[in-house]
């Protein structure tokens, strides 16, 4: 019985082992990609930032302004003025569309009605 | 094992016997070496126990320490398990203005350094460094990578393509460290506000960033705190806003040939500042160094922040204080008539109006204002009192610096004459003898638009209510906006008048004081301070020319209303709109806008 045992405790052992062996390395692996990632954040960070900058930089009022008077003949922008509000009485209503007509008999029904009322 | 002695060995016990003693004592002796033995393997066992503690304490704490020595020796390094939050990648955080466009941001760039010592041509490298860097002398760059020290800090940032051009020189010596470099996208717009930063300790792997002025150095300690996660400052400025008071007031400035001007947009509720101005500006990419020249005034520097730091007289933009706290005292409602009758002799000082005018015998309070009457306001003054007046001016904020967040602010204190006899009382009343920044008079005015509340002006956004000191009744406030819309209806401010928007406002036009005392014939400040709409008054704009003149009609004129008036117009009929501020006037015919649509 005991040698068994021994047998059985050794063989585990090395099984042990080897399991710790792998885990090791896939550990090692797994640090390795999270590192290759953190470093693709903050470089994607770093062109976010600057992208940004880049934004802000090409949105300065400055040159919008520039811009709005070189293509003035294109876009006619001007600076926003008192009398550009308006009130909502200005605006039109849009036309209420008719329902599209589907069957016929709708057409019949309808009109037949009021003639029968005559 | 052992064999274990018997107690009694019968032979021993017989031989006892025979020679008569007592066997008993046999057993009793070999009792006591027995237990003898079983002691010594007692003691010897907790030996071994001590000793194998012992060894296993030496060992744990070796280790500890072992590893705390380790810890000490090594360089530091990122936790590489555990994945970082949003949080630090800037050692700045970012300021924005009220709507989040960013005014100030990081971007990473490159010093170069340079080890002479492994430079394979030192000579040759710093020919070619001279090339690319044109401000780098090619000699005394030589003469420092060929004196025998081991390093030199060539530049403190590089564009990407000056880095590559480097790379190009290809020498083993000239090396990069990472750098943070603050940037200001929107070039000179807000530079008084933002004022700019510089490098603190520099190290090769990375330099500290602090700020140098304005909200940068003010608020240092907050835009560096790693607590706040990099979260931006929020500052109340509105980009937009702000471009445009710059753009008016350079233009009105251009065309009054004024020296400088300041603008202040304030929230009268909130005491938020949503532009502040002051030309000529500069741009905090690039700070241009301080003046050094003794002789030079402080506002010749573009650096100057005419808005908070520019002390003057201001002129009229005073009378209405005296009106709205007689009024408040009940000592006259805006129709009571008081003497104006100019010139007014005060001890041996005559007191006049301008160009030697005479709005009286007598005069309405009302009118004292619309037509801005120096002896009228006196006379108001006197009934007031000296310590009354400098309470109440106390109470709005002219004998302290300005609490905004702007690290020049706390050092532009308004300039109080020491006594207070009755004349003082006479010409601080229009603004004489005593002089305070725009900002000041912003947060006054601020105080009479929004119902006589003196609240905090700040440059930053304000969240939730705001509360401050009640300083006049709701109803002297009101008066006193009242009596302002008159100065513009049909007093001096009459070119302010913007259909819709009810500007209320005073003109103050004050003579620059000499170096050498007295003041000056034709150099004057100009400053409107106005609030809009003069119904329910919304904002307090501070327009301020440094020695305007119009030549516009053949004639040169220096008063406000020919000047700063015009120009706060504009900037409102600008400005106003774009706050979503609507205008009270009758639509325009509606076929124009159906026309439009077409």
């Amino acid at each position: 019985m005991r040698p068994v045992l021994y047998v059985l405790s050794f063989l585990g052992l090395i099984a042990l082992g080897f399991w710790a062996y792998r885990e090791n390395y896939a550990t090692q692996a797994a640090l390795k990609e999270v590192q290759a990632l953190q470093r693709q954040i903050v470089g994607l960070r770093e062109s976010l930032s600057v992208q940004r900058a880049e934004w802000a930089y090409l949105n300065r009022p400055d040159r919008l302004r520039q811009l709005a008077t070189a293509n003035f003949d294109r876009l006619g922008l001007l600076p926003m003025d008192p009398s550009q509000f308006g009130t909502v009485a200005q605006i039109v209503y849009p036309q209420a569309k008719l329902p599209a007509i589907s069957f016929a008999t709708d057409i019949q029904g309808t009109i037949a009605e009021p003639e029968e009322g005559l | 094992m052992t064999l274990r002695t018997p107690l009694r060995p019968l032979a021993r016990i017989l031989q006892a016997r025979q020679d008569g003693l007592n066997p008993d004592s046999i057993e009793k002796e070999n009792l006591r070496l027995r237990h003898e033995a079983m002691r010594e393997k007692a003691r010897g066992r907790a030996q071994f126990r001590l000793v194998i503690l012992c060894a296993s304490f030496v060992v744990a704490f070796g280790a500890i320490g072992a590893r705390m020595g380790l810890m000490a020796a090594t360089e530091p390094q990122e936790p590489r398990a555990s994945a970082p939050g949003a949080e630090i990648i800037a050692q700045r955080a970012d300021i924005t203005d009220r709507n989040g466009r960013v005014l100030a941001t990081n971007m990473t760039t490159h010093a170069l350094y340079a080890h002479p010592k492994v430079m394979v041509d030192p000579r040759g490298s710093a020919r070619k460094l001279a090339e690319i860097f044109p401000e780098l002398d090619a000699k005394a760059l030589e003469r420092r990578f060929t004196d025998g020290r081991s390093f030199v800090w060539v530049r403190k940032v590089l564009s990407p393509e000056q880095m590559q051009a480097v790379h190009e020189i290809g020498d083993p010596g000239l090396l990069f460290g990472p750098r943070e470099m603050r940037l200001y996208p929107n070039g000179t717009l807000a530079a008084h506000v933002l004022g700019g930063t510089s490098f603190g300790a520099e190290g090769v792997h990375s330099a500290e960033v602090i700020g140098t002025a304005g909200i940068e150095k003010a608020m240092d300690a907050r835009l560096r705190d790693p607590a706040q996660g990099g979260k931006p400052l929020t500052l109340s400025l509105d980009l937009t806003l702000q471009a445009t008071v710059e753009e008016v007031l350079a233009a009105g400035m251009g065309m009054l040939n004024a020296k400088g001007a300041a603008a202040i947009l304030m929230d009268a509720r909130t005491g938020e500042i949503l532009a502040l101005a002051s030309l000529p500006t500069f741009d905090p990419n690039n700070r241009p160094n301080p003046l050094v020249d003794k002789d030079a005034e402080p506002g010749d520097s573009p650096l100057f922040n005419r808005a908070v730091q520019g002390v003057y007289e201001l002129g009229s933009t005073f009378k209405i204080f005296a009106a709205a706290q007689a009024m408040e005292l009940g000592l006259v409602t805006p129709e009571t008539m008081v003497d104006a009758n100019a010139p007014m002799i005060w001890g041996k000082h005559k007191i006049k109006e301008f160009e030697g005018k005479n709005y009286g015998p007598l005069l309405s309070v009302s009118d004292v204002i619309a037509k801005s009457s120096n002896v009228g306001t006196a006379h108001i003054a006197l009934m007031i009192g000296p310590l009354r007046q400098q309470a109440f001016l106390k109470s709005l904020g002219f004998f302290e610096p300005t609490p905004v967040e702007l690290v020049e602010a706390p050092g532009a204190k308004p300039l109080i004459p020491k006594k207070w006899p009755e004349i003082v009382t006479i010409t601080t009343s229009y603004g004489h003898g005593m002089s305070a920044s725009p900002m000041h008079l912003a947060a006054a005015y601020a105080a009479i638009a929004n119902g006589g509340v003196m609240i905090k002006p700040t440059l930053l956004k304000r969240e939730g209510p705001t509360t401050g000191v009640r300083v006049m009744s709701e109803k002297t406030a009101m008066e006193a906006v009242r009596m302002l819309r008159r100065v513009v209806t049909e007093g001096t401010a009459s070119l302010g008048d913007v259909p819709g928007y009810e500007v209320a406002g005073k003109t103050g036009t004050a003579d620059k004081p000499k170096k050498t005392g007295g003041y000056y014939k034709d150099k004057v400040v100009n400053t409107f301070a106005s609030m809009f709409p003069a119904s329910n008054p919304q904002y307090v704009l501070i327009v301020t020319l440094d020695e305007p003149q119009d030549d516009t009609l053949s004639v040169t004129r220096r008063t406000a209303g020919w000047t700063a008036v015009p120009v706060a117009a504009e900037i409102i009929r600008r400005v106003a709109p774009l706050m979503g501020l609507r205008p009270k006037l009758e639509p325009p015919a509606a076929d124009a806008v159906t026309a439009a649509s077409n």
